[in-house]
């Protein structure tokens, strides 16, 4: 493994080229999606795509960069913090608060502080489950992201069965939030998003020297000084707040994280984390961006963007097992 | 041991038959509507309207969760033995899912068609999907008994994605979603028949219960007794994907089921299928009887579908299994 990457970055252009490559696109599909289609005042469009591109472009960090240091942190390359259920805890956690607090309070009234606590709560259960899923009690990899999986089916189950205790009529309405659109994203919530995703990359990028050195296994990591606990429970607790803020934003996208971060793997031949996160972050926003306008504008669909991610992702997901399975 | 013994004889399937019956009678009585029983005795005009409540409404409902659970448990059964895993049921092989997209399809080109079209076609589809799920699992090497149930719930998890893509562009959301959670709170005189079908399909495999048996202990070995192991595969995925079809069709998905309740039985008393269709089915309906009820209880008048109960308490009961089951399947 070592040795074809060395031997593919001395036969491919260096990566900061390629950066630049992907964000141009970025760049390029950021703008068709502002211009595209726009007739009317300039002064309505602005603030009405802005709003949804920055919300998008929040998710796409968000998804990406969780998605790369959870699978530092795990060793393993299709693990996501998505497919070991922690968008459905989220979701969860949502229906719980509303649950407690009454659906104004937590999302008219209140909806600064109902975040807040949400993504309090959202951090303290991931560890948990993390703990619990990561304990050494759980060896096979394959049993535990099915263990993950099922927790995701159960968290959604029962985020269901408390609506329906909230108000049996008022489902058919929030059902809507159980998977992800980008159609009716929550403006309001954008600037205590915005706020939460940069402290969460902060505490990352506090500790960015010492990625590289934890993806090398937790042995050699403790060997060179690394604080393998300190660094990993840090990590995980901003994975839960990018988790939080995307699904809160969105709603849940299983796949989609596994999708690019795999890709940007591809994309770098690198394993270095100054190259694999700041690419995977640009092919998110290339195809959440991208996917959106060329399925709104281009083809004028009226369908959202992340079931076909789910799509593609869930396939390639299939893929790496089978691939990974017979090797 | 000795309690397996005395709870696996006779005297335990009979305890299981009276606990089914009076789920039955206390399915019978619940409701939003009032039903005196009395009144049923008593004749009248308030009599005719219980009794007319009773026929219309309260016996179908029983009898289709009846219906719908035993068939279910039994579906969930074959296709243990036919996959020779735990953990495969319909909603873990991508059937369920299948049969879903083939019920949009249905109602997309043909919304005319009768019921008894579209539970064939979520049939075929259905049978499409699972023999997709076995050509993939074909491709890996089994080194672990988990990838197996993973990559049929993620199979249905891209088959979901395409159902879902279709309903989005054709604004059928919402009876999509009627079909994936399973709810009994629709079902009349006049719309659960079908499901006798899968109950008729659970039966013919009780009279090929020793065949399976068979095939569960491998294609080698059941071709070395004369057995056409193919054939049998093909049709013991033909009455697993019919029943998982009736199902959708009439009251939707129901999750879990097929897996948990062969597990418990399989725990007491071994792999032998003759012997475990009895118990499994019993088993399977006293399960979807007392989650119905419990969704009917817990925010009377309204009630909680039966899928998402069960989709609750089939998780839990699932990881408990994958927690104790691992180290005698390594």
């Amino acid at each position: 493994m070592a040795e074809t990457s060395i031997r593919t970055a001395a036969a491919r252009p260096p990566q900061a080229w390629r950066l630049a490559a992907l964000g141009a696109v970025a760049l390029l599909c950021a703008v068709a999606f502002m211009t595209l289609g726009a007739n009317g005042q300039w002064s309505f469009v602005i603030p009405f795509r802005g709003g949804k591109l920055l919300a998008m472009l929040l998710v796409a960090y968000a998804v990406a960069v969780s998605s790369v240091l959870f699978q530092t942190i795990t060793h393993n390359r299709i693990l996501t913090p998505a497919i070991m259920g922690f968008d459905a805890l989220y979701l969860l956690i949502q229906a719980v608060v509303v649950f407690g607090f009454g659906q104004a309070a937590a999302t008219v009234s209140h909806p600064v502080a109902a975040f807040l606590l949400e993504v309090c709560a959202m951090t303290a259960f991931a560890c948990l489950l993390f703990r619990w899923l990561f304990s050494d009690a759980v060896r096979s990899l394959h049993l535990m992201m099915l263990v993950g999986i099922v927790f995701g089916l159960l968290f959604r189950s029962l985020s269901g069965f408390v609506v329906r205790l909230i108000d049996p009529n008022e489902f058919l309405v929030l059902q809507d939030r159980m998977f992800a659109n980008f159609n009716s994203v929550r403006v309001g919530l954008l600037p205590i998003a915005f706020a939460a995703v940069c402290a969460a990359s902060l505490l990352v990028w506090r500790m960015r020297r010492r990625y590289d050195v934890l993806a090398l296994g937790r042995d050699i990591a403790l060997n060179l000084g690394v604080d393998y606990r300190r660094t990993l429970m840090l990590t995980l607790a901003a994975i839960a707040v990018l988790v939080s803020v995307s699904t809160a934003l969105v709603g849940p996208v299983t796949f989609f994280g596994l999708l690019v971060s795999n890709l940007a793997y591809q994309a770098m031949g690198s394993d270095r984390h100054r190259h694999t996160v700041p690419a995977a972050a640009l092919l998110s926003v290339i195809f959440l961006v991208g996917g959106q306008t060329l399925l709104e504008r281009v083809l004028g669909l009226n369908t959202t963007v992340s079931v076909v991610i789910e799509f593609v992702g869930g396939v390639m997901f299939l893929v790496l097992i089978l691939r990974k399975g017979r090797r | 041991m000795n309690w397996r013994r005395a709870i696996s004889g006779w005297g335990g399937l009979a305890a299981v038959f009276v606990a089914l019956l009076l789920l039955c009678a206390a399915s019978i009585s619940l409701g939003a509507g009032q039903m005196p029983w009395a009144a049923l005795w008593n004749g009248g005009e308030e009599g005719e309207r219980a009794w007319r409540l009773l026929m219309v409404s309260r016996v179908p409902r029983t009898l289709a969760l009846l219906l719908a659970g035993m068939a279910l448990a039994v579906a969930g059964l074959i296709m243990q033995m036919l996959v020779r895993n735990r953990f495969v049921e319909p909603t873990t092989a991508g059937t369920v899912e299948s049969a879903t997209l083939g019920i949009l399809v249905v109602t997309l080109l043909a919304p005319d068609t009768p019921v008894i079209g579209k539970m064939l076609t979520a049939t075929a589809f259905a049978l499409a999907g699972t023999l997709l799920f076995l050509a993939l699992l074909r491709r890996v090497p089994l080194r672990t008994p988990f990838i197996v149930p993973l990559i049929g719930l993620i199979l249905g998890g891209v088959i979901h994605a395409v159902t879902t893509f279709m309903a989005y562009r054709f604004d059928l959301l919402q009876s999509l979603h009627a079909w994936t959670t399973g709810d009994f709170s629709g079902v009349l005189r006049g719309r659960y028949e079908l499901l006798w079908i899968g109950f008729a399909l659970a039966c013919a495999a009780y009279a090929a219960a020793d065949r399976y048996t068979v095939a569960g202990m491998g294609r080698e070995f059941a071709a070395n007794l004369g057995l056409n192991h193919a054939r049998l595969t093909l049709v013991g995925l033909l009455i697993v994907s019919a029943i998982s079809a009736v199902v959708v069709v009439t009251a939707g998905g129901i999750p879990f089921l097929g897996l948990i309740v062969p597990n418990a039985v399989s725990l007491v008393l071994g792999d032998n299928m003759r012997r475990a269709i009895p118990w499994v089915a019993l088993l399977g309906g006293v399960f979807v009887l007392a989650c119905d009820i419990i969704g009917r209880l817990l925010i009377h008048p309204y009630e909680i579908p039966i899928g998402t109960v069960v989709g609750v308490l089939g998780s839990i009961l699932f990881l408990w299994l994958l927690r104790t089951r691992r180290n005698r399947l390594g």
